[in-house]
């Protein structure tokens, strides 16, 4: 492997200074409806920073905005000091061979076998000079451990966590300068989900990338990661609050004092709970039936 | 509890006359919505005819999409096409013969089947066979996250799947309708020589004597624009396909039923061009009895 590579790879995210990636005061909106409002990060290169936050934070529309899946309403995206919003089709075309995105149930396409589903970017980009497709799709394969009797098969044919790692196999075949998971192991089980942390783990070694990682799992974040960002959903944040309640590393979660920040790392339903009973209690047509549930407990009837 | 049919307005106990201006607000919401929709499809269309002219369609999608659209509808419409044949026979040798003139059940059933049963036979077999199928595999690729996967690798969707869906609708459905048409005329004969016992020589006579080129252009110039029609429209729902299984019925229920509406509309219109245009060139028409 090149020496500057390896340098790189060795390399603790705080000495590598230059950012790859940068969001300025990005908002997304739809309707009425915030999702996104400011935010602004600097990922640097060879970092792997893994986003969390809850569900309908906005967590995966910040992820699909970073590669121009979608359109910020308002603010801008720069990677490796391009302004995507500015490039025209064709120079955001040639771009996306640098980003790799594994998607949350993989996106394979149905109609095609699982070796054209790796092979696509090649067949959209070219392959690279001095290789063959079929060595790099065999290789890209074996590096996340699947036999190449899987070649011919159908997406549906095989299980999730072997699709997942088809995603990651296409996403690789380019070798991306990032790479962009959206919750990799939702819907695993804890070995496949291991299997996968592994797997991102490894392939950061194996290659300079710097990996964004969208997840709710705290597992897979404090494993992964060395620098973890929370976002809040902008519906629930006091006025002039920042949607990012945590940036900083790992281990600094356990650190920090923000409530909100405790309350996901560790889980807790806390006060959200009660919101849902007193919503059922105005009369919500959306909320759970909590206190039927609860009627039903042996303890609680008379 | 009722939920506001219009939760953006405000209090409306205060308006001089509330149940008005419900009206006023539910109506004015589906025009705006429909002219939204049709600016959407428009904008859509055009999309799709510049990458059309832009990027050449890959073999690898047009072949698929050729197969699946023109030669695996060809039997349906073709059976279809024979019963419309039949069925015309059934239905106007009764009216002919009280008048005397049976033989001219030719020139009738050939008449309508090549200017407007053929093309909007064929039209609607693809609507219901091609175009709800397309949608809901285009939904299902929305709602699956694959209209996005293509975008990150840099393939352009609407170049990737709509173009080679559409060249296939629009070249292979002049085919398809020559079949319904040809079915259908043999369908008609079948029951009226065979069955029904007209002459045969007179038969074809009339036929060839009232049916003309123009005709037979007629019907395969207006179901090209059948053809366009259902793969804009079925693409465009697929591609707006609202999340989660319904949302992919819909999206497939839609494609029919607006690509049927639409079919029915245009033909009136395209006749309508299609008449100016025979009668500025041959003013004195033709005439069937």
């Amino acid at each position: 492997m090149d020496e500057s590579i390896l340098s790189q790879l060795t390399a603790s995210p705080s000495t590598t200074v230059r950012p790859i990636l940068e969001t300025r005061r990005l908002s997304l909106q739809f309707g009425r409806q915030v999702v996104l409002k400011d935010i602004s990060v600097q990922i640097n290169k060879g970092e792997t920073v893994a986003i969390i936050g809850e569900s309908g934070c906005g967590k995966t529309m910040f992820l699909k905005s970073l590669v121009g899946l979608l359109k910020p309403t308002f603010g801008s995206v720069i990677f490796d000091d391009h302004d995507i919003q500015k490039l025209t089709d064709r120079e955001m075309t040639n771009l996306r061979k640098r980003f790799g995105f594994v998607f949350q149930n993989a996106a394979l396409f149905d109609s095609m076998t699982i070796s054209q589903n790796v092979a696509f970017p090649l067949r959209q980009h070219g392959v690279p000079k001095g290789k063959t497709a079929s060595t790099l799709i065999s290789d890209r394969l074996a590096e996340v451990g699947l036999p190449s009797n899987v070649l011919p098969k159908r997406p549906s044919q095989l299980s999730g966590g072997m699709r997942k790692r088809v995603g990651l196999a296409r996403a690789l075949i380019l070798e991306p300068d990032l790479l962009l998971y959206d919750e990799p192991t939702t819907g695993l089980d804890p070995i496949m989900s291991d299997v996968i942390n592994e797997l991102m783990m490894r392939t950061r070694k194996r290659y300079p990338v710097t990996s964004i990682i969208v997840t709710h799992d705290m597992h897979s974040a404090r494993k992964v990661a060395d620098r973890i960002i929370m976002l809040y959903p902008y519906s629930r944040l006091e006025r002039g609050e920042s949607q990012i309640l945590f940036d900083g590393p790992p281990a600094m979660l356990d650190k920090t004092q923000d409530r909100r920040v405790k309350q996901f790392v560790n889980g807790e339903a806390g006060e959200r709970l009660m919101e849902m009973l007193s919503a059922r209690g105005k009369g919500h047509p959306d909320t759970l039936n909590l206190t039927d549930a609860f009627d039903d407990d042996p303890e609680n009837e008379e | 509890m009722a939920t506001d049919p219009y939760p953006n307005e405000g209090p409306t106990s205060n308006r001089p006359f509330p149940g008005l201006h419900r009206v006023i607000y539910v109506w004015g919401t589906v025009v705006v919505q429909g002219i939204a929709t049709l600016g959407d499809i428009s904008l859509f269309a055009f999309q799709m005819f510049g990458w059309m002219f832009r990027a050449r369609p890959k073999r690898e999608t047009l072949m698929p999409n050729f197969y699946a659209i023109g030669v695996l509808s060809l039997p349906v419409v073709a059976l279809t096409g024979t019963f419309i044949g039949m069925v015309l026979a059934i239905q106007s040798y009764h009216q002919f013969k009280s008048i005397g003139m049976e033989t001219r059940l030719g020139a009738v059933i050939n008449m309508s089947l090549v200017r407007e049963l053929g093309p909007v036979l064929a039209a609607t077999m693809l609507a219901g066979r091609v175009g709800s199928a397309m949608a809901a595999v285009l939904g299902t690729m929305r709602v699956t996250e694959q209209i996005d996967a293509l975008v990150s690798m840099g393939a352009n969707p609407i170049h990737y799947l709509v173009v080679p869906r559409f060249m296939a609708c629009m070249l292979l459905i002049p085919a398809l309708t020559v079949m319904a048409d040809f079915m259908g005329i043999v369908g008609g004969y079948f029951y009226s020589v065979i069955v029904l016992g007209i002459d045969h020589a007179q038969y074809l006579r009339n036929s060839r004597d009232f049916v003309g080129g123009f005709d037979l252009f007629s019907g395969i110039f207006k179901s090209v624009f059948f053809g366009a029609t259902i793969a804009i429209v079925s693409c465009y729902r697929g591609f707006h396909c609202e999340p989660g299984a319904e949302g992919v019925g819909r999206a497939a229920t839609a494609a029919f039923v607006q690509s049927f509406v639409m079919i029915l509309a245009l033909d009136i219109v395209l006749n309508l061009f299609l008449d100016a245009v025979y009668f500025t060139i041959w003013p004195t028409g033709a005439k069937l009895f």
